[in-house]
């Protein structure tokens, strides 16, 4: 990848804040989507949002990509509040997007060029990149993702793995810092879902900062160093290290990450909380 | 694997009354609903088609955009001064040459054209035929009263007849929009849509309106993807014939629910591009750069448009 952007904002380095999200909640209409949130994200983190539907991350993710914006409390990205004050400030957007780049969950939201190569050169081109830069990147990230093949096809044309892909790409060939991404394995096949789940884990180790959110609790352990668990409250039901959030089923079962699930040994029916996040063998007599 | 507190209700155990799956003869009918499908797809397949038009390495494909659009409005301009319907023709066929010469079959060029024209000019042109609207010299006579015949206050004459002045003015009319109509799709097929924007912003067309057009492009094909599915999935639940009160009742029905679901899937389109770096600027990567030809070609039709309008004066 390209060196980091650094216009038009600090110069971050490991540990320091990237993200500081300050007593935030949000809600559509009558519905709460967010109580209360509050924690900070450090240069170089890979976090996971986690959470059952409709507890919150995707708003979570929009507004830290400000898309849209706290009802009440604050956030803050590299020490500058997002607000639609400070998005108006060019100098202030183009360097804040150009800084993070957010893979959304609906690959159909993202794919609105005549082209595969078109979409991924949309994101460097608007963020003002030379069209001699604009093209080495775009040859780049269609080589790494392996899209040779689907270069002048239309997007919305391609299987969801493939539109997958293409939405990835679009967002890395801006070669952000920060990377949102949201429900990124949904919907995909496994082979595709390892994919992106290695391709993650070796953006992180690349320095990029990863949140991803997701309810899949398989990929949280492969690709997070730390968990946020989002209650069906709307507020922080956990915060910690990935292999302590993930190890703490009271705290997922509450949370609705996992669930009950019938079972019988030796013909006695019972209860036990289930998830797919350890290897798991079921006997003949399921 | 029964969860706790969900049980499966015993008809959805039960086999379907009939799970034959043997042919009976008996063909269904095809509904509005099936033809409407066919109808979304073809539309968007018809879209893919123009891009990759656009794409070809053709004459006008080559020419710079803003010199296309100036050069077409000059034409369009001159079509609109000229009144001999023998230059209209002929600049009708300069269309279709273009055409050829920009790898679009003629055939499929000439259809999409003449498929507006009865539609667009029909309604205007049919009642200047007659001398009732606009009198004349009879050309063919329909109808012989007889005698004077009034409507009201309102004298309508002693026939019914189509006039000589009402055909010519007809063909002019029906040549002129042809014409026009020719210049504008040989300048959407030529040009891919991004390249199109680029060349309107050039020329300061306010970047709100150009934010419109593209936003809106966009959503024709959200809507379209959308009916599709809505439809195919309507299809998918429906064994029997569906009466037309029925499907009418559908499709009303759905087009509410595809007004919401556009709504906010285009909100999100609109978000993911901001999220790109999108300020209402479209942007693409062929920078726009005039060449020898797209001289050639600007010249061409400054003297074309000079001498169409110079022939029209001395004929007329």
């Amino acid at each position: 990848m390209a060196e980091n952007n650094q216009v038009g904002g600090p110069a971050i380095g490991e540990g320091n804040a990237v993200y500081e999200v300050s007593s935030v909640s949000y809600s559509y209409e009558e519905t709460g989507a967010l109580d209360d949130v509050t924690f900070e994200v450090k240069a170089g983190e890979s976090l996971a949002l986690l959470g059952a539907n409709g507890s919150g991350k995707s708003t979570l993710l929009k507004m830290m990509n400000a898309l849209i914006f706290p009802s009440s409390g604050s956030v803050r990205a590299f020490g500058e509040e997002l607000s639609e004050e400070s998005l108006q400030d060019e100098g202030f957007s183009l360097a804040f997007r150009r800084r993070v780049g957010f893979v959304f969950q609906n690959s159909d939201a993202q794919l609105f060029s005549p082209s595969v190569w078109e979409e991924i050169a949309f994101g460097p081109l608007h963020l003002e990149l030379e069209p001699g830069e604009v093209e080495e990147r775009v040859e780049a990230t269609v080589h790494i993702l392996g899209l040779e093949h689907l270069r002048d096809r239309p997007p919305f044309h391609l299987s969801s793995g493939e539109k997958k892909k293409v939405a990835l790409a679009s967002v890395l060939a801006i070669s952000p810092e920060v990377l949102l991404l949201d429900e990124p394995t949904a919907g995909l096949d496994p082979k595709t879902a390892g994919f992106l789940a290695r391709l993650t884990v070796q953006l992180a180790a690349a320095g990029k900062t990863v949140i991803t959110a997701t309810q899949d609790l398989a990929l949280a352990k492969e690709v997070a160093g730390r968990a946020i668990v989002l209650g069906e409250d709307h507020r922080t039901a956990g915060d910690g290290p990935a292999a302590r959030i993930l190890g703490n089923r009271e705290l997922l079962l509450s949370a609705n990450l996992i669930h009950d699930h019938p079972h019988s040994h030796a013909g006695m029916e019972h209860y036990h909380p289930h998830s797919h996040l350890e290897e798991h063998h079921h006997g003949d007599e399921h | 694997m029964a969860e706790a507190g969900l049980s499966i209700p015993e008809w959805m155990r039960k086999k379907p009354i009939d799970a034959g799956v043997s042919r009976n003869g008996r063909r269904r009918r095809t509904s509005v609903v099936e033809r409407t499908i066919s109808g979304l797809s073809e539309a968007l397949r018809s879209s893919i088609f123009s891009e990759r038009i656009a794409a070809r390495p053709g004459l006008l494909q080559r020419i710079d955009p803003r010199i296309k659009i100036l050069g077409f409005l000059t034409l369009l301009i001159a079509i609109g001064l000229i009144h001999s319907p023998f230059i209209l023709l002929g600049l009708y066929a300069g269309t279709v040459l273009l055409a050829a010469m920009s790898r679009i079959s003629p055939g499929y060029f000439v259809k999409r054209v003449w498929l507006f024209i009865p539609l667009f000019t029909g309604v205007i042109v049919l009642p200047s035929l007659f001398n009732i609207i606009r009198p004349g010299d009879p050309l063919v006579t329909l109808w012989d009263f007889g005698r004077d015949v009034h409507l009201g206050p309102w004298l309508l004459g002693d026939s019914l007849a189509v006039t000589r002045q009402g055909a010519t003015g007809a063909v002019i009319f029906v040549l002129r929009v042809a014409a026009s109509v020719s210049l504008a799709v040989l300048l959407t097929l030529s040009t891919r849509w991004p390249d199109l924007l680029k060349a309107l912003r050039v020329f300061h067309v306010p970047r709100v309106f150009v934010l419109i057009i593209s936003m809106t492009y966009r959503y024709i094909f959200l809507l379209l993807g959308l009916a599709t599915d809505m439809f195919t999935a309507r299809r998918s639940r429906l064994a029997g014939v569906s009466t037309p009160r029925e499907d009418r009742r559908f499709v009303t029905g759905s087009m509410g629910a595809l007004l919401g679901k556009s709504q906010a899937l285009g909100e999100e389109v609109y978000a993911a591009m901001v999220s790109r770096g999108y300020s209402g600027e479209p942007r693409t990567l062929n920078r726009f750069s005039l060449a020898g030809r797209d001289l050639v070609f600007a010249a061409c039709v400054a003297i074309l448009a000079v001498a169409v309008i110079g022939g029209d004066r001395i004929i007329g």
